[in-house]
């Protein structure tokens, strides 16, 4: 299979694979990485010490987030209008964006698709094929804010080993993708919207709060007490459509094995580790590897590696360049 | 004769160890917990459905209820768009309905103030529209018979609303509250003074509507349902026979009723003589 089958298969929840052949080039660098055990030591222990530890893309990534939602609820209550309705539909200037998987969801239970709403899902939908896909989870969904905020509670907790985190098969999202699009198909309504914490936070945010964040609150507890960022990783079908999207897109993180000391710093902070899985000693087949759809682009790892072996990439930018 | 092929097989070549194996075994047990656990939660959606079902005034241009509900994508665009905010979001309470555009008549009715009704404009998935696809139902007394007369747009060259089937019927539910019908007159502030209702009256701005309460009446027989009405001849008062020689009217509610609920805003008394029956058809004259 191919890499991008692989990658493809990994989102759905298959886990990663040793690779079957490893690049002569990537075997040279092993080997010389490995030569001189003193010097690769003491090269790390360099790394580490020269680091700076920053928040560059994190806070760069907040600030859209925080912008994007802000757009929304200014339009709406100072009537500016540039930004009109929220996150499952808006009109930008007056141009329909409807989002994919509320898209995908009316279309189901619905069964008939309207001009403006083909419209508005095919722009949103070359949109983020140009902005990576799952690039919509960590720079717009306001639930991927406040998760990735309690996520530091659950996280300390854990360390006092108070909590212990549960993990579910990654596939039970793909599971989820089939059900909640099924369910449209046979009840006729949108099921997933009533739950989905993307749509609840946008609306709470331009036309105030409701019961419905008590349901929001709920999903926090149990990523807090229970299970790590487990609405993300293993419910939201919006991720997965996403994600599907992401696949075909030129914006990807990259990794560049010949720089990484594979300490698996990245891998601790990372939303969907297992994309980070050619970071591990020996599972890096090219000298550079994009870490595919399911990565949400968040560049928390970027932020946090020492060797800058972890890059944002526009693919074919920069051979042009 | 499955297990007893398997299990030399099995202690020939273990795959994993027993505890790998249970772990794996614990984690799928888990994630079928916890798909069941979602999917349960999303399908409770379905109780408020089946208690309330057609209970809630839709925004104008609304298909059928299922068809809306399917269709609707919970953006409130329509709720921007609306210059009277006569439109709400609906609750988690509201099940599957949540995100869902309603209207509560009594508290802020749809005056079509925008006149060309807009929140149908603003709709990207056509569940306000104007033109119906032709292989959705249509209830019969839904459709309205002529496009409705916009009384504010009668003197201009297209004075129709482009609306085709109604929202709802009004309907005289407690004529013993009605003014008029005990023949009475109304002064002052059509829904006193803490009211935040607004409306668009022609004789003051066309364009920008304003709250009820800075609009108070003076009048000797009340007939605030019919001068407000925004359609043209959706309602009449007739005169009512009595032997008691007081000159009595009651409200008729006729065919071009689209359902709009101003009668039910307006109407002074507590609680309102005409109400909006939501989703309801016409099914002729209650007289």
């Amino acid at each position: 299979m191919s890499r991008f089958t692989d990658l493809f298969m990994g989102m759905l929840g298959a886990a990663p694979k040793k690779p079957a052949r490893v690049a002569e080039k990537v075997q040279k660098i092993m080997v010389l990485k490995y030569e001189d055990k003193d010097r690769y030591i003491k090269e790390k222990l360099h790394a580490r010490a020269h680091h700076e530890v920053s928040h560059k893309w994190r806070n760069r990534r907040w600030a859209v987030l925080l912008a994007t939602n802000l757009l929304f609820v200014l339009s709406f209550w100072l009537d500016i209008q540039l930004l009109e309705g929220s996150l499952t539909a808006s009109r930008f200037a007056g141009f329909h964006l409807i989002d994919l998987n509320s898209a995908l969801q009316v279309m189901l239970a619905h069964k008939h698709i309207i001009v403006n709403l083909f419209i508005g899902t095919f722009t949103v939908f070359l949109l983020w094929v140009l902005l990576g896909g799952r690039t919509f989870c960590s720079w717009v969904c306001p639930y991927h804010l406040v998760s990735e905020l309690t996520e530091k509670l659950h996280l300390k907790l854990v360390d006092r080993k108070i909590v212990t985190d549960h993990e579910f098969h990654r596939g039970t999202r793909t599971v989820f993708w089939l059900l909640f699009g099924l369910m449209s198909i046979v009840t006729g309504y949108t099921v997933f919207e009533t739950l989905s914490p993307t749509g609840i936070l946008s609306r709470a945010l331009i036309y105030g709060p409701g019961l419905a964040l008590g349901w929001v609150f709920l999903l926090l507890l149990f990523e807090v007490f229970w299970s790590r960022r487990a609405w993300c990783r293993y419910v939201c079908p919006i991720g997965l459509t996403y994600g599907v999207v992401g696949s075909i897109s030129p914006m990807q993180v990259s990794y560049h094995v010949e720089h990484c000391f594979h300490e698996g710093d990245c891998r601790k902070v990372c939303l969907v580790p297992h994309v980070l899985d050619v970071t591990v000693k020996g599972r890096a087949s090219e000298e550079s590897m994009s870490l595919g759809p399911d990565c949400t682009r968040c560049g928390l790892c970027i932020d946090v590696c020492p060797t800058d072996a972890l890059r944002y990439e526009v693919k074919g930018l920069s051979k042009l360049l | 004769m499955g297990d007893a092929e398997q299990a030399p097989r099995k202690a020939a070549k273990p795959a994993m160890s027993i505890e790998k194996a249970q772990k794996a075994r614990r984690k799928f047990l888990q994630s079928v917990g916890l798909t069941a656990g979602v999917i349960g939660i999303s399908l409770l959606g379905y109780v408020p459905l089946s208690r309330a079902a057609g209970t809630r005034l839709r925004p104008p241009g609304a298909l059928n209820e299922a068809d809306f509900l399917s269709s609707c994508i919970k953006c409130g665009q329509c709720v921007q768009v609306c210059p009277v905010q006569a439109i709400k979001l609906a609750d988690l309470n509201d099940g599957f309905g949540v995100g869902v555009p309603h209207i509560d008549a009594r508290e802020q009715a749809c005056d079509f103030s925008c006149d060309a009704v807009q929140c149908i404009l603003a709709c990207p998935t056509g569940a306000l529209t104007y033109k119906k696809p032709e292989f959705l139902n249509t209830r019969e007394g839904a459709r309205l018979a002529v496009a409705p007369i916009l009384k504010a747009k009668e003197k201009d060259a297209e004075p129709t609303l482009n609306l085709k089937e109604r929202i709802g019927v009004a309907k005289l539910v407690r004529p013993e509250n009605c003014l008029a019908v005990q023949g009475k007159g109304f002064k002052g502030q059509a829904r006193g003074a803490n009211f935040k209702g607004e409306m668009r009256y022609m004789d003051v701005d066309r364009w920008k509507p304003i709250p009820v309460r800075d609009h108070p009446y003076d009048l000797e027989l009340c007939d605030l349902c019919v001068r407000e009405c925004p359609l043209k001849n959706a309602i009449e008062l007739r005169p009512l026979k009595g032997a008691d020689g007081i000159a009595r009217m009651t409200p008729v509610v006729m065919e071009p009723c689209v359902g709009c609920g101003v009668c039910e805003m307006i109407c002074p008394a507590e609680s309102a003589a005409i109400v909006v029956e939501a989703q309801a058809v016409w099914k002729g004259a209650s007289v």
